[in-house]
């Protein structure tokens, strides 16, 4: 029902149509999300569509599951956007760029809800 | 209804330069040749409707006139010891040349949005210099493509037909049929699915397949060992040796290398590799930079102040030292005390603990658009949304600079003229 595995974030094609417009529930649909393989899944026991807690040292966010056939085992990856960086690493590694990619991560299932962008922001303030 | 025709797309750094638009009431009705990307932001949709203010962030904005607003920036801005203005990569150069003045005159630090992108790329330079070229060369030449940790299938979906996969030249009339493509890649993307050769690598080994490969290069095979970064010695070889038989290679590379673990090493090392391929063949390196003039900002910003980025001016001077002074340095140390975020989103691209600084300072935010960064903003100044309804320049990633053509008359001012008014209003409130 747990599974550790490295997160990574990055681009995909509904995040960049979705990017200038991020009140939308597509942006929302596009970007909170975490996809793994289908041996992950089945290691969490729930389906694509249901919702996942993914905590690292750096925070915590709920987004909706999703299956990507070309993530390797333990290879989490979440559309950039304020759900992925609300676990990414801060830490510059002194050249400025924070760590988006290679953070060890706790997944595992849960009923919250996925915060909205508004709500998700107000967590900050 | 008037037709444009071959507009330039202010999207992504291919900056495709064939894009069709339908206006008609000065509404963009249709758009042609652009990619989904391209496409949605062309389209437009809901805007912020006026200028709008709050003192406290969890209260509701109020609406004030452009005046007012502007005034209450320059004040912020004035009363600011260690001001922040960060973005800059969805505006044009000429923007980039009044946020820049505007820094100097404030003594803040400007950064834009390499630092979250290919900022480390541009300290790999610092150390070796870049053998590139033109996109235009690459179509009419390359004969082997390699994607290094990019995804240009949903990053840059026009590049590979433009420039480099598909594309047919003058030397590489077969296109497709014609070259062979390697995609390097933690996962098997939509691009690595179109590749020739994917190379899948365990994530954050990037630094040690470059420098396996650089051994074999260089004829010391034999001291690499059997696997490296989860990737076989046999299969490294074989990619060397494509990439030493080739009669023209061109390398892209993207977040993979400058997000992952040794960050600008990474990309140190790879152009190391290209500067030693062409002791064998020609070979060039490219960053796929994402936004459409984040290319621009490092040009303009380099020939101001020197430097490409991350710039201190709180010296008097202009002092640069990613690590020290990039915007998410001083949001994390919780050093700057007031943020101008102006054609980027450091709500939405910057991690949790910078954004919770942004929530506890003054943030004035000018955009098209209302987003996370809108959500811990005091001040909000719409602007006119560049190569839609502004005119100005960008860099390609190539760097070749273009000029960006107005399509409709915009119902906003541009990023250029908000910033000359606060420039103006700063200037008097100083006495100068």
């Amino acid at each position: 029902m747990i599974l550790n595995a490295i997160l990574i974030t990055g681009r995909t094609i509904n995040q960049g149509a979705t990017i200038e417009n991020k009140t939308s529930s597509d942006y929302q649909e596009a970007t909170a999300c975490c996809e793994l393989n289908q041996k992950d899944i089945c290691t969490l026991g729930i389906s694509p569509g249901s919702r996942i807690s993914v905590k690292t040292d750096h925070g915590d966010v709920v987004v909706k599951l999703k299956e990507n056939k070309g993530n390797p085992d333990g290879i989490a990856f979440i559309p950039m956007g304020p759900w992925a960086n609300a676990v990414v690493d801060p830490d510059t590694k002194g050249c400025g760029m924070p760590g988006f990619k290679g953070i060890p991560a706790r997944i595992e299932p849960t009923d919250d809800k996925v915060l909205s962008m508004k709500e998700l922001m107000a967590r900050y303030k | 209804m008037t037709v444009i025709t071959d507009a330039l797309c202010p999207f992504c750094g291919c900056l495709c330069d064939d894009i069709t638009v339908v206006v008609e009431d000065n509404k963009i009705r249709d758009v042609k040749h652009a990619c989904k990307l391209g496409a949605s932001k062309i389209m437009g949709h809901h805007r912020i409707k006026a200028p709008m203010m709050r003192k406290d962030k969890n209260s509701t904005f109020t609406e004030v006139s452009y005046e007012e607003a502007i005034n209450e920036a320059a004040w912020i801005l004035l009363n600011s010891k260690r001001p922040l203005m960060y973005g800059w990569a969805s505006t044009v150069c000429e923007a980039h040349k009044k946020g820049i003045f505007l820094a100097e005159e404030l003594g803040a630090i400007i950064d834009n949005t390499a630092t979250v992108c290919h900022g480390p790329s541009t300290l790999a330079v610092h150390e070796k210099g870049l053998p590139t070229s033109t996109l235009g060369q690459i179509k009419n030449r390359a004969d082997v493509i390699v994607f290094w940790g990019s995804n240009p299938v949903h990053a840059h979906p026009r590049h590979m037909g433009r420039y480099s996969v598909f594309a047919k030249g003058l030397f590489s009339e077969k296109g497709r049929k014609g070259r062979k493509i390697v995609v390097v890649d933690v996962r098997k993307t939509d691009t690595a699915n179109m590749a020739d050769e994917f190379v899948p690598i365990e994530q954050g080994t990037d630094y040690l397949v470059v420098s396996a490969m650089r051994a074999i290069l260089s004829g010391h095979a034999d001291v690499v060992p059997d696997t490296v970064g989860g990737v076989p010695k046999e299969q490294l070889v074989k990619i060397v040796e494509l990439l030493k038989t080739a009669k023209f290679v061109s390398i892209f590379f993207g977040m993979g290398l400058t997000q992952s673990k040794s960050r600008y090493k990474n990309i140190d090392n790879a152009i190391s590799l290209t500067f030693e391929l062409n002791s064998f063949t020609k070979c060039v390196i490219t960053p796929m930079r994402g936004h459409y003039n984040v290319t621009g900002f490092g040009q303009v910003c380099s020939w101001e102040t020197g430097f490409a980025t991350a710039v201190d001016f709180a010296r008097g001077v202009p002092y640069y030292n990613p690590g020290e002074t990039a915007a998410n340095d001083v949001l994390i140390r919780k050093e700057t005390d007031a943020a101008m975020i102006i054609a980027g989103d450091a709500g939405a691209h910057f991690p949790a603990d910078s954004v919770r600084h942004l929530a506890r300072i003054p943030v004035i935010q000018i955009d098209p658009y209302w987003n996370p960064t809108t959500e811990v903003a005091n001040v909000v100044i719409p602007a006119a949304i560049c190569g839609v309804e502004a005119e100005g320049t960008a860099y390609r990633m190539d760097g070749v600079s273009l000029r960006m053509r107005k399509m409709i008359e915009p119902l906003y001012p541009t990023d250029t003229e908000i910033l000359d008014r606060i420039t103006e209003r700063v200037k008097e409130l100083k006495g100068e």
